[in-house]
Parts: C-alpha cells; structure tokens; sequence
C-alpha cells in the first residue's frame, strides 16, 4: 500500500467558499479516480486541504488531470495542485 | 499514510524555500567515438549526444510535473575531450571545432550547459592535452554552453606546475577573448586538484574514463530549506543546530534521490550518485552565507566562520548520506561569491575576503570560486592562487577548485554582472605580492606523504 505508484497527492489552498470539496470530488468520480484519504484545516479563513487518491483507474493520464485541476482551481478562485504521493513518502517516512 | 502536515512541509519548502532538484546531468563517454579523421570524429559525437541524450530535457519536465519540484537545470557531461580528440587534433584550431560540435549538440537537445571540455594533466601533459589547453579561450569565446575544465594536481600525483603556469595565462587570455562580456568565459573554467569523475554541477563537470558508457548523475540543492529550519533552532545548542541540518539534509537529498532513480527508469540510463552539495542561487533566501549568518555570525567572513562551515558541511554530509544509495561528485557547501547574494553582501561589507575564502575551502567543497578579481592581474598571480588552492586538495585529499574571473577593463569595488545562476560580483583585491620566480621554476611538486598526518 506504501508503494502504490498511483497514488497522488491533491493538495487545495485558498480563500474558503461553498463547494470546493464538492467540485474537485465530482471532476475525480467523472474520471475514476478514487479517493482515499481527505483531511482538511482552515486557518485564518483560509482553506487548507490534502487529498490522498488513486488513478490505478482513471481514464486520463496524470498529466491532464493535474490540468485540469489546475483550470478548474483558478475557476473557483483557489489554488489546487497534483503531485504523485512517492515525493512525500520519500521525504517522510524512511 | 501521509498527512497534510507533511504534505504542507514539503510543498512549502517548494513554495516558500527554494527547494529545488539544481540538476540532472547525463554523463556520456564519447570514448567510442575516436577516430584520427576530425570530421568524421565531429560527426560522430554529434549523433552519439544528440541520440543518448534526445529525451533528457523531456523526461526532466516530465517528472517536475509529476511530483511538483523544479528541476533547475538538464545538462550533459562527456569524456574528457582531450582524449577524444588527441588523434584527430594537430593544432588548438582542431579542439575547437569539437567545441563547437559539442555546442550545436547541446543546443539540440535543449540542455543549457554541456561540460567536459577538459583534459586531466595531473602529473604531465601530452601534446593533445596541451592543445586543448591552448585552444580553451578560443573555445569559450566562440561557444555558448561549452564547459571546460583542467585537473592540475591529485593527491596521489602531486601538483603538474607547468600546467599551473599555463593554466595562468590561460585564464587571463580567457579573460581577454571575452572582454565584451565582463570576461564571462571565464565562468566556464574551472581548475581542479582531485577532479571526481561523477560531478554533476557545472562548470566542472565531465564524464571520467572509470564510468559506464552512459549515467545519471543528480545535484540536489536546498540552503533556503537549511536556513528556514535554523530559524526555528536559534539560540539553541550544538548538538540541537548539529541535528536539525541533518534531519533536513536528510530530507532534500531524498527527493534527489527519488528523482534520479526515476530519471534512471525512465530513460534506461543506470543511475550514478547524487551529489550533496548545498547550492546556492543569486535568488533571496537561497544563500549558503545567509546559513551561517544564521548559526551565529554576523556575517561569512567574520571570525569562527571556517568552524560553522566545517559543521555545516559535515552535518550535510551525515544526513545525506544516509538519504542515498549511492554519494559522489563534489558533496559538499558551495561558497562561490557571485552566485551567493549573502557572500556578495559578506564582501561588499569588508568582512570576507579572498584569503578568508581560502580558509574556509580547506573544510568544504569545493574551492575559490566565481570571484572577480581585477583584469590587470599578471598571470603569475593566477598561478599562485590555483597553486595554493590545488596544495590545499593535495595535502587534504579532498577536491579543490579555482574559477576566477580576471574581469579586464575593471578595477576593486567595480561590479561585474553575469546574469542568471551566475549572479554578480564585487571585483575583490588580490595580494599584490610577486611570484614569478616560482611559478617560473620548471616540473611538478611531488605526491605528498601518506603517513604521518600532522
């Protein structure tokens, strides 16, 4: 499980508002990508959340979706940004 | 499973703190692209880069988008060309056309700088070597993204002189060639004593002879990150300030690792060593000096900076190590002057000067370098400083290296600007002293004693 290659990390920063959660979970379920794990903060108004999912099958490539999801961000006004989970496993855990 | 605290730590040492991969560089051994016909030798390193090295910039890309660090630079090293070209090459007129070759390949494949433009001359030079050393002003001068370097002294050799002393001259007329240009080839040529064959940065890097005929090398960097962490330490302990940079170092040289090994796959190219070094940029933040203005000094230069580098370099060291299967190159702090906004400020301030810099290589990687010093210098005075600086590799067992820049037109407290990674610097006064009658002196200085370390 600690070395699944499919993984990636969503992380979504900015000013909180109705329906962020809601619009990045419709746009994964559009394409197959499960998710596994979210945990969310908010500090000073501003919206803090991390999402661990799985793209083993997703119909897109990662590429496009990190696209995608950068688009849909700046549509809703926050910044959203995909990153594959090994960086952080590396880094953290030995 | 990871939490968003980490995630946050990570992203912002991203964001925030210049967290970045400084380079993959892709070693190419040109070894089997000698002939004795010139054209037909350019022809063939030409196709052997463009080929090996055709989805390097590509899969680099590729992989900052995928985990979301930068990868500042792709570069290239190959054998050194002295070699390559000692069968092919009567004149210092026929190296350069292979720099030439090496230029238009590198602009090919889209890497910025392609380094290897070197010959290893530590105990004698050949009449090849020679006219690669000869042909290097002119090399650099009619090239963009050539890289040279000369190993002049090991310590199992000890120091060849007479390519010190040409070495001297070489770099003034270097100097000469690109006066237009505040003499920036000279930022292109390093001189070392213990040159690794693994090193990724430029603009000493080359492809050695022990290495398979194609590797990937990676050059993490990160001083922001160390500085950032130190900041939440100060005032404590040693042990405290010892552990943190470990733990951080710990973390910077993972996500090298974890991009070269994916680089490595990617491309089917065996995976060499992560270089450790801390390297720093000209950007705010991103500055070794500011590090040790942090562990306590008012600024590099100043008394017991040698100690809080020593440390610095050695805490590096122990958490990167640990971090990575396999560590080489240079692995250590770099203290170049112009690419370091804390050591411009250290030396505009008068507290750093060349002689402090001199000490402070005896304890880090990896020499004198990026300094300005003024264009009217005899070469003589060259000399003696890259002789001083192999001297200390030498005795040390360590790697040394020389990249000044005599910058022609200008004097001290005139300003050079170079551009981009290279930053700007303060020309710094050099000791005015002569050492002609030594440096004229014909041979080599023996390989030291290997016992009786005192």
């Amino acid at each position: 499980m600690e070395k699944n290659a499919d993984r990636i990390i969503i992380t979504v920063v900015g000013k909180d508002t109705v329906g962020i959660i809601a619009r990045v979970c419709t746009y994964l379920s559009e394409h197959q990508i499960n998710v596994l794990d979210i945990s969310q903060t908010i500090v000073q108004e501003f919206f803090n959340m991390m999402m661990i999912a799985d793209m083993k099958n997703a119909d897109k490539q990662f590429d496009q979706c990190a696209g995608d999801l950068e688009r849909l961000g700046e549509e809703i006004g926050v910044n959203i940004r995909c990153q594959r989970e090994e960086i952080f496993q590396k880094m953290h855990r030995i | 499973m990871i939490n968003i605290w980490e995630v946050n730590e990570t992203n912002k040492m991203i964001e925030q703190d210049n967290l970045d991969v400084r380079t993959i560089t892709l070693g190419i051994s040109l070894l089997d692209c000698i002939d004795s016909d010139l054209q037909k030798l350019n022809d063939n390193i030409y196709r052997k880069i463009t080929t090996v090295a055709e989805k390097l910039v590509e899969t680099g890309e590729e992989i900052e988008r995928g985990y979301g660090i930068p990868i500042v630079n792709k570069r290239i090293s190959v054998t050194p060309i002295s070699l390559i070209g000692e069968a092919a090459c009567q004149t210092p007129g026929d190296f350069a056309t292979i720099a030439k070759t090496l230029d238009r390949a590198a602009k090919e494949v889209g890497v910025n700088f392609i380094g290897g433009y070197s010959a290893l001359v530590s105990k004698g030079m050949t009449p090849g070597d020679r006219n690669l050393i000869c042909s290097i002003p002119q090399a650099l001068a009619e090239t963009e993204r050539v890289c040279s370097s000369v190993n002049v002294g090991s310590t199992k050799t000890g120091i060849d002189m007479d390519a010190v002393k040409l070495m001297g001259e070489i770099i003034l007329k270097t100097a000469q060639y690109t006066k237009e240009n505040d003499s920036l080839g000279c930022a292109k040529l390093v001189v070392f004593c213990n040159a690794p064959d693994d090193n990724p940065f430029m603009a000493g890097a080359f492809h050695g002879v022990t290495e398979a005929d194609a590797i990937i090398n990676v050059g993490v960097s990160g001083p922001g990150v160390v500085k950032k962490a130190l900041e939440q330490v100060r005032g404590a302990d040693f042990e405290t300030l010892c552990e943190t940079i470990k733990k951080t170092a710990f973390k910077i040289t993972r996500v090298g690792q974890l991009v070269a090994q994916e680089a490595s796959k990617r491309m089917q190219v065996p995976f060499g060593i992560i270089d450790l070094s801390l390297a720093p940029t000209p950007a705010i933040g991103d500055s070794v000096a500011e590090i040790l203005e942090e562990i306590g000094l008012e600024y590099a230069g100043a008394p017991g900076t040698t100690a809080a580098l020593a440390l610095l370099n050695d805490q590096v060291k122990k958490g990167g190590i640990m971090a990575s299967s396999y560590v080489g190159g240079l692995s250590g702090a770099f203290i170049p002057v112009s690419e370091d906004q804390g050591m411009i400020n250290a030396v505009e301030s008068g507290a750093l000067t060349l002689e402090k810099l001199e000490a402070m290589t005896c304890v880090c990687s990896v020499g004198l370098d990026m300094i300005a010093i003024p264009g009217d210098v005899p070469p003589s005075t060259i000399s003696g400083i890259i002789a001083d600086e192999m001297a200390i590799g030498m005795i040390n067992q360590k790697t040394t290296a020389v990249r000044l820049i005599p910058v022609i037109g200008k004097g001290i407290g005139e300003t050079v600007e170079f551009g981009g990674l290279l930053g700007h610097a303060p020309v710094m006064p050099v000791n005015r002293f002569g050492c002609d009658a030594f440096i004229n002196r014909k041979g080599r200085i023996p390989a030291p004693v290997h016992s009786f370390k005192n």
